[in-house]
């Protein structure tokens, strides 16, 4: 048994959220440099240039990211040998509340779907909790916007569709969305489960680090391949077109039932933030 | 091409603008966004003077200590589409905002003379820097929502459909 302290839960989910919403990782940084060189056309480049213009000011403090600084979603993995006293979720909401009060981050959260009330401090996060062997508490948070949350989406396939109907799903959503999310993307995929572990493992999918590839040789070569097909949609940077719609596609399986294909699509604009937290 | 401009907007000025055109807009504009949209379809009279403006649709973050304003970066605009018609037929001149919006919004547009320009979405920091002052004109209690009048300088845009019925999103796509 080990015990951690929940205060430290709350502390730790401040200073996170609080730097995640003005410093972008380095190698999204990288990603967004290199789509510039790779881009041809005035318009698209300017737009890009914009985007790395806005991290470098970002990160000196005055102002986060983007005005949208998201809902947070957590995905809290427990081991089964830590003891805590006290509620994990009511640390985490504490954490978020404190980062976007102290952290003049925006507060978008209503209370439900038809009053929509702002609960005023951007409280409650989701927050997903598995229980895993050992005794760390490894906390994935991100804050994710609505822009690009508002164009995911879950479709029930047939088994029949196979690879090609998931790429083409994967492709006519994008398109769709058009300038909406906020491109270049980072898109996840989730395929198996059912409905709703679809969209669990696609979400998962989006967090995963920008040059981490499957393990699977067939997942790894669909990666690819639609990175390569959605970037030659042509959408470009919000949707202006250009030469870089996306900056990675990640997919996540999971077993299904016979007769299912559900395929989750989640959607991750350029200011994709997030990070892992381990104690 | 770009194009600096100062608000009130004419109808010759809009005119000029061509889809693709970058324009640096110096002067005053004016935010609103969805609740702010749906509550000015019950005013008897706009709180601004509406002829040639320009409405920006943003609900930056808190503004921390000795700041104008948090990040400001545009939301999306097809929200927007049924409640803006009658702001364009009272005068408004030009949208900034991002992604596309619905045909029969474009086509409003264009009987009206009026331009979307869209701003670079997720730039909130860079965009909230070449914001100078900020004003409240009206709805306070809807916080980041609320109409305020922003004094901008070079503010960078760049023009998604214009007056002649040019489309940025189909500029790749035909
Ligand atoms: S989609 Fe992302 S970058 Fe665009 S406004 Fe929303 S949070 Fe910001």
């Amino acid at each position: 048994m080990r015990e951690i302290d929940l205060s430290e839960v709350t502390e730790k989910i401040k200073e996170t959220l609080i730097r995640i919403n003005h410093e972008l990782d380095d190698s999204l940084v990288t990603a967004f440099n290199r789509a510039k060189d790779k881009e041809k056309d005035d318009l698209s480049r300017s737009i890009l240039d914009d985007i790395i213009q806005n991290q470098d000011i970002a990160r000196k403090g005055s102002a986060p990211l983007c005005q949208d600084t998201g809902m947070v979603v957590v995905f809290a993995e427990i081991g089964s040998d830590l003891f805590y006293e006290g509620n994990l979720d009511e640390a985490i909401n504490k954490g978020v509340s404190e980062a976007y009060t102290d952290g003049y981050l925006r507060k978008s959260v209503v209370n439900d779907p038809f009053d929509r009330i702002n609960t005023k401090d951007n409280t409650p996060a989701i927050i997903h909790h598995k229980i895993v062997d050992g005794s760390q508490l490894k906390l994935n948070l991100a804050s994710k916007g609505a822009g690009s949350e508002n164009m995911s989406k879950v479709v029930m396939l047939k088994p029949s569709d196979g690879i090609e109907g998931v790429k083409q799903l994967v492709l006519d959503t994008i398109f769709d969305a058009g300038g909406k999310p906020c491109p270049p993307l980072i898109v996840g995929v989730g395929i198996g489960g059912n409905l709703e572990k679809s969209a669990l493992i696609a979400k998962e999918a989006v967090l995963r680090d920008l040059d981490d590839e499957s393990d699977n040789e067939t997942i790894r070569a669909m990666e690819r391949d639609l990175y390569e097909a959605i970037n030659r949609l042509g959408v470009g940077p919000m949707g202006v077109g250009g030469e870089t719609t996306c900056l990675a596609v990640k997919i996540n399986t999971f077993p299904m039932h016979i007769a299912s294909l559900p395929v989750a699509i989640n959607i991750q604009c350029h200011s994709s933030r997030h990070e892992v937290i381990v104690l | 091409m770009t194009h600096h401009l100062t608000p009130p907007i004419s109808i010759e000025e809009a005119k000029k603008l061509q889809t693709g055109d970058k324009v640096l807009i110096t002067g005053t504009i004016y935010t609103a966004r969805d609740a702010a949209h749906a509550r000015l379809m019950n005013e008897k009279e706009i709180p601004f003077d509406i002829e040639g403006s320009v409405i920006y649709y943003v609900g930056p973050t808190p503004a921390r200590n000795g700041e104008v304003i948090g990040a400001a970066g545009p939301t999306s605009s097809y929200r927007m589409d049924e409640l803006a018609v009658p702001l364009m037929e009272k005068g408004l001149r030009m949208m900034i905002g991002k992604g596309d919006r619905s045909e029969t919004f474009r086509e409003k547009m264009i009987e009206n003379h009026a331009v979307y320009l869209i701003a670079t979405g997720g730039a909130g920091a860079l965009l909230a820097s070449k914001i100078k002052k900020r004003t409240l004109i009206k709805y306070e209690e809807l916080g980041p929502e609320a109409i305020y009048k922003l004094e901008v300088e070079n503010f960078p845009c760049f023009v998604a459909y214009d007056v002649h019925g040019n489309n940025i999103f189909k500029r790749s796509h035909s």
